[in-house]
């Protein structure tokens, strides 16, 4: 009985040593969790998840505060890939409105602009080119359409302008032409 | 020439009506200009070419108008003398029927040659570099179709190894016929061309494969290589079976050998090279001409006089259309291409480009309305005719559920698209259509992803950029603080705050004051 006892007492020591050391000698730095739904979502920054960023809004899920239905950019491809990541069931999107709006980016209607460099400090991906009393312009290719210039701006100049499909960027459409018993069930 | 060649087989495929006598029959006739030429700057994958001429300027014929400016990508120039009428987008040949950016030349009618580059005649002289930068000059790309710039296709990296060059004189879709008539009339330029490629690479044998529905094409290009005594050059005849002419399928006939997924044919020793494109190459280094012009098959029932035209690029298709006699009552439909992978033009007013081999009108009973789609009965047929092995139906599974992830899994992207299997269905569901949804749905995905990656770096960049601002702003303070202190300390000090201790004090009891006159007023 003594012996069982003292035995189990050891490895009990001898194991919690072990887990000790490897928690100091193995320690990840960051959330490896937060990481990967960190890379799901589409770091518009929008913030229209009510956290301050794309990186918040992933720590908040990881964490198991945010619901992951909460990214209108994402749309439900984002949702349903990070249901799947998190093994958590798929739920309908809080914006179903803001999710259906078309892909934009922002346009600064230079005649307009008084150079106030508001819409520069709102950018959170700097996507805005300027000075103070100088015209500001939008970097297209960085633009990831958040909106968060519109507000700042006191003249009103700054338009979102949905992206257009040019013959690179153009997907062929779902095949249309099935009828709707073609269901192969 | 004695002994046969060994020809193997390629898993699949279909024997096809294949139409080749409607076009065939007639030399090439050349195609007078039109009143506006349109060159698209992308006629070629990878970079759009920019444009080096601006509105209102004259250019010559063989001029440059537009520059590479990627190593993957193409320049283009000038298929006649004349005008810039303007830069805009204007509509393109291609499936979405959208628009792109194109050059507007109005000919002048003198075709004045530009200066060109001399000619390389010993081109056995030159460096593979040199060769290389000629074929990049020229704007030449894979004229099969593809439109894969050939310089960027041939320059092997200093790789060794590629033994065997690969002629591609198959033509196995219906209609086209275009590089049949070019062998019956250039053979010599195919051999030239074929040659060239061989000494680029350092190619031991070059194998030319064609079908044995062209055999004047065939007895033409054996002319060429006896009177050239070339030994290293043998014409391989193949049985006509669709798609004997896709690059991989091709090279298993000739060679045996398997082009690996998502591996190059250069992997296991091969190149293989369209014969338009070599004929290309042999007017670009033996007479320093650039690519300006191609051969197109005009076929179907809805054209007047089918036919095959050399035709300066940037023609529009109804011009080439109204020289051929126009459509005839029974045009129903118009593809560039050949009846497999082509795809339907939205507008005749769409420009020949460097890859066009076809243009077809076809008629109601050459390509009826695709009757409606019913559920897979799991058959089995598309398996069979698969050229490139894969499972067509688990990938059609796929692509119905929109699961790009598993579709990749079953390789949809070693699919040549040759339509082999919808083809065949008999569930008559359009399936190439289901995976160049898939595709391009996935390419849009990795863009998407890729323009996200950077969306993160910059924001990350950012906010340690404003991070280390505070902190400068705050050590500055801090500092200036500290510099402040230091400068007043001692007596005075002192002074100053017993003065603001003794001025707190007095409007504490004010305050308290006058909290007690309120109170005592509020309870009157």
């Amino acid at each position: 009985m003594i012996a069982a006892i003292l035995t189990i007492a050891a490895l009990a020591t001898v194991f919690g040593l072990i887990l000790g050391y490897s928690a100091i000698r193995f320690r990840v730095e960051g959330d490896p969790i937060a990481d990967q739904v960190d890379a799901l979502l589409p770091q518009t920054q929008c913030g229209q998840c009510s956290f301050a960023g794309c990186r918040p809004y992933a720590e908040a899920i990881a964490a198991g505060e945010a619901e992951i239905n909460r990214c209108p950019p994402g749309g439900e491809a984002t949702m349903i890939a990070l249901a799947e990541l998190l093994g958590r069931d798929p739920v309908p999107l809080e914006d179903e409105e803001a999710a259906e709006k078309p892909k934009s980016v922002a346009y600064i209607v230079e005649d307009e602009c008084i150079g106030c460099t508001l819409c520069i400090q709102a950018c959170p991906v700097d996507a805005i080119l300027g000075a103070a009393k100088q015209m500001h312009t939008v970097i297209i290719d960085e633009c990831t359409g958040c909106e968060l210039c519109l507000p700042p701006c006191p003249v009103e100049c700054i338009h979102m302008h949905p992206l257009e499909a040019t013959p690179e960027t153009w997907k062929w459409p779902f095949p249309e032409h099935g009828t709707a018993e073609a269901t192969n069930g | 020439m004695a002994e046969q060649h060994t020809i193997w087989s390629f898993h699949g495929g279909l024997h096809l009506d294949d139409h080749k006598e409607e076009s065939n029959q007639r030399p090439v006739q050349d195609l007078p200009l039109p009143r506006r030429l349109i060159l698209p700057l992308q006629q070629h994958i990878g970079q759009s070419a920019e444009p080096v001429v601006v509105v209102g300027e004259s250019v010559k014929k063989g001029q440059i108008v537009a520059r590479a400016p990627d190593y993957v990508s193409a320049p283009i120039h000038a298929p006649t003398s004349g005008r810039v009428l303007e830069i805009e987008a204007m509509p393109i040949a291609h499936p979405s029927g959208l628009s792109d950016t194109c050059i507007v030349i109005e000919p002048d009618g003198n075709d004045a040659w530009d200066e060109l580059p001399e000619p390389m005649t010993e081109f056995t002289a030159q460096s593979a570099a040199d060769l290389r930068e000629r074929i990049r000059w020229a704007g030449i790309v894979g004229m099969g179709g593809a439109a894969f710039p050939t310089a960027v296709k041939v320059n092997t990296g200093g790789q060794t190894g590629i033994d065997t060059l690969v002629i591609n004189a198959a033509e196995c879709e219906p209609y086209i016929t275009c590089d049949d008539v070019l062998m019956r009339e250039r053979a010599d330029d195919v051999i030239d061309g074929a040659a060239i490629f061989r000494h680029l690479i350092g190619a031991r044998q070059c194998l030319i494969g064609i079908e044995d529905n062209k055999p004047e094409a065939a007895s033409a290009l054996r002319q060429a290589i006896s009177d050239k005594g070339d030994r290293e050059t043998e014409v391989v005849v193949v049985p006509t079976r669709y798609p004997s002419g896709g690059e991989k399928q091709l090279i298993r006939l000739l060679t045996g050998r398997e082009v690996p997924s998502n591996g190059l044919p250069a992997g296991i020793g091969v190149l293989c090279q369209n014969v338009a494109t070599a004929v290309a190459v042999a007017d670009a280094v033996l007479r320093g001409r650039p690519l300006i012009d191609r051969i197109v098959t005009l076929s179907g029932q809805g054209v007047r006089q089918p036919g095959n035209f050399r035709v300066a690029l940037g023609t529009p298709v109804d011009f080439l259309i109204a020289q051929a006699g126009g459509y005839s009552d029974q045009a129903q439909q118009l593809l560039l291409g050949g009846p497999m992978m082509g795809f339907g033009l939205h507008t005749d007013q769409v420009p020949v480009t460097k890859a066009a081999n076809c243009v077809l009108a076809l008629s109601a009973a050459e390509a009826p309305e695709p009757p409606s789609e019913r559920p897979c009965i799991r058959c089995g047929e598309c398996v069979q005719v698969c050229p490139a092995q894969l499972l067509p139906q688990q990938m059609f599974w796929h692509a119905r559920a929109h699961d790009f992830d598993r579709i990749q899994e079953y390789h949809l992207f070693d699919c040549i698209e040759c339509g082999c299997c919808a083809y065949v269905c008999p569930a008559n569901i359009p399936l190439v259509h289901y995976y160049r949804y898939a595709k391009t749905e996935i390419w849009t995905q990795e863009r998407d992803r890729e323009k996200s990656d950077l969306a993160r770096r910059r924001h990350e960049a950012r906010q340690a950029r404003l991070e280390r601002l505070e902190q400068e702003r705050k050590s500055r303070l801090r500092k200036k603080k500290e510099a402040l202190d230091k400068k007043s300390g001692g007596g005075a000090d002192d002074a100053k705050k017993a003065a603001i201790q003794a001025a707190m004090q007095r409007v504490a009891e004010k305050k308290a004051t006058q909290q007690a006159e309120s109170q005592t007023s509020d309870s009157d």
